[in-house]
């Protein structure tokens, strides 16, 4: 069996989410919770290399998170994926990349693996820090920013392109390994009718006993890294419109303007 | 009593929704114009199993519920009105005639390539002289030897051009009135078997309706279905589950035209306002929101009890009833609340209203579901 395990993360769907304004706090109430996006190209990902022999490969989803975040483990089975295992704790509660990093790293040590995937970042936090910092623990070789993949035909090995600012790089890398994904990977499935109703779903939830983990290393206070403020930044002015009798004008104007300001 | 969908239902939901607001939406309004069925999103849909959602997984279905198959009907309604109707007359229509009454070499025949969507289904009952009175049957149907021979032309039949397999209707004795009408499973290779005219529709123009023709169609003698005379009884309880089906696609429609509405009244002003502050016409919403929550809970009411196996016959005319002319007086005010955007085909309101037509005619039409209602309220 090939064993591939994808880490994903349950978040609040950021497209619906306000911040108060004079506390500078996230709104969450009623904003609907959701699998976050990079981590659906991730699990789509480990489901295409599924797809190439099912009864060989085996998807199983990693997660850390409040009891209700197995819904979206509910969500990641129904796409595709052979089971899920949640770590819900108090202990592990309030945890910063680093912290949470190593109670993921407890839950794939239990776990048989041959590679790793893992979204960039989640929107809510946006650091990208965990899926790195996991391969450091597990010592694995990791690859950041995967565009494209392609694993090689006896599974010893993956080709990949990771993206840079104005490019890609290629990167062959061994098995097992870990890798963050982008939005540009892949198109992530939707879920199907035979996934939502199988009676067989296996949602495992742990508690921090169960994963063997060191209790000083995980949880708020074992956090080194605190959010000292969150605010909104201030909307942009309008900007300034440009008229003229013809486009001749408008298009001197802004070459006039653009001038003024040393841009060409 | 409990009113909560179970997580099953909530994700079919989110997974029906994200799927028409992707796949199917986007097509809902060419494929209207262009008269258009849409094959790739057949294709699509049976790839994610809507084709087969409320069968065992014995014979390939997804393994789900009615409520649940009501909810992938309305959502894709919602969105594009032909499409839905393209899975309920395939699921309702075909699908469970034969799971119901179909032999078991039958249902291990047809149901694993229908209800995983690689074959397409349709029904055939209608005919030029007999529509809401069925039992004017024409159609007849002789045993010569081993083999059924089939006479006789369908007309208005959903999915007629595109489908593999049809439940048909055919007099095999005609002394016997009702009882004389039998069942057949038919198959569009069978030779005798043509598709008749496609009809021009008023609405869901992206469905297939066509005219089906048997010119001395000869099909083996195991394609009867639920037993001889028994037709009438296949049709009747057909049309019974096809009706949730029909009643969840009225929903879908009035839901979607609402939606939409609401949508266009938070942005369009006259006189310095946004329509949404208009007191008068929030209340025109109010109303609507109120019908569409009402149809809701009418249908999931039948679609619970055919899942839970208590009777749901009248519940299922009650459902297609209201949910039917919901959608006709919502569509309608939708457009109004809209103005002349509303009648141009530049905004969906317009194709609702005529798609929202047709669910109070066919499966029954309004008169037919009160008769059965009436007739179950007051007594025969």
């Amino acid at each position: 069996m090939f064993n591939i395990i994808v880490c994903a993360k349950q978040v609040p769907d950021t497209n619906e989410i306000k911040i108060n304004p004079e506390t500078g706090s996230l709104i969450r109430d009623g904003v609907p919770s959701i699998l976050n996006p990079d981590d659906a190209n991730a699990l789509e990902e480990a489901l295409k290399v599924k797809d190439t022999d099912p009864d060989n490969i085996h998807v199983t989803v990693v997660s850390m998170g409040p009891p209700q975040a197995q819904d979206m483990l509910f969500e990641c089975i129904a796409m595709g994926a052979d089971e899920a295992v949640l770590l819900s704790d108090r202990a592990v509660g309030g945890s910063d990349t680093w912290a949470t990093s190593n109670a993921i790293t407890a839950v794939i040590k239990k776990l048989p693996f041959d590679m790793i995937f893992s979204g960039r970042q989640a929107i809510d936090g946006d650091t990208a820090q965990v899926g790195p910092q996991i391969a450091e623990k597990l010592d694995l070789p990791l690859v950041t920013y995967v565009q494209k993949f392609e694993i090689a035909s006896d599974k010893k090995s993956v080709k990949v392109e990771r993206q840079l600012e104005d490019g890609y790089e290629v990167i062959e890398a061994p098995i097992p390994c870990m890798l963050t994904c982008t939005k540009e990977l892949n198109t992530p499935r939707y879920m199907n009718m035979a996934g939502i109703f199988n009676p067989d779903k296996k949602i495992t939830v742990w508690s921090a006993k169960d994963v063997e983990v060191d209790l000083t290393t995980v949880g708020l206070k074992a956090s080194p890294t605190n959010v000292f403020r969150s605010f909104t930044p201030k909307p942009k002015g309008k900007g300034t419109m440009l008229s003229g009798d013809t486009e001749k004008d408008v298009a001197q104007k802004l070459v006039g303007s653009l001038k003024k300001k040393h841009v060409i | 009593m409990n009113f909560q969908l179970t997580k099953e239902q909530e994700f079919v939901r989110k997974m029906v929704r994200e799927f028409a607001e992707t796949e199917v939406e986007p097509l809902a309004a060419d494929i209207d114009k262009e008269h258009r069925f849409p094959v790739e999103t057949v294709e699509k849909m049976a790839k994610y199993g809507l084709m087969g959602i409320p069968f065992p997984t014995e014979y390939g279905g997804a393994g789900g519920d009615n409520i649940s198959y009501a909810i992938t009907v309305e959502e894709l309604a919602r969105v594009c009105a032909s499409t839905a109707v393209i899975v309920s007359a395939h699921t309702s229509l075909c699908c469970w005639p034969i799971y119901k009454y179909g032999t078991e070499e039958q249902k291990r025949k047809y149901l694993p390539d229908l209800l995983s969507g690689k074959k397409l289904g349709a029904f055939g009952l209608t005919e030029p002289n007999a529509g809401t009175d069925a039992s004017g049957q024409q159609t007849r149907a002789e045993l010569d030897g081993d083999e059924w021979v089939i006479n006789g032309a369908k007309c208005f039949i959903t999915n007629g051009g595109f489908a593999d397999v049809f439940i048909v209707m055919a007099m095999t004795d005609k002394s016997q009135g009702n009882h004389g009408i039998s069942a057949f499973i038919v198959e569009k290779t069978d030779p005798g078997f043509s598709v008749g005219k496609t009809e021009d529709k008023m609405g869901i123009c992206a469905s297939s309706t066509t005219e089906l023709i048997f010119q001395n169609m000869r099909i083996p003698k195991d394609r009867l279905i639920g037993g001889l005379g028994k037709g009438f009884k296949v049709a009747m309880s057909t049309l019974d589950g096809g009706r949730i089906g029909i009643a969840s696609q009225a929903l879908g429609i009035a839901q979607g035209a609402l939606d939409v509405t609401i949508e266009y009244m938070k942005q369009r002003k006259q006189f310095g306002k946004k329509l949404s502050q208009f007191q008068a016409l929030t209340f025109v919403v109010a109303d609507l929101a109120t019908k569409i929550e009402a149809a809701r809970l009418l249908v999931y009411k039948a679609a619970y009890n055919e899942t839970a196996g208590l009777p749901y016959g009248v519940n299922a005319a009650m459902a297609k009833l209201f949910a039917a002319e919901t959608a006709m007086e919502v569509t309608t005010k939708c457009v109004q609340l809209h103005g002349g955007y509303g009648y141009t085909k530049d905004y969906p309101v317009e194709r609702m209203m005529r798609d929202a037509k047709i669910t109070e005619i066919y499966e029954g039409t309004s008169e037919v579901q009160r008769m059965v209602i009436a007739s179950n309220v007051i007594g025969k």
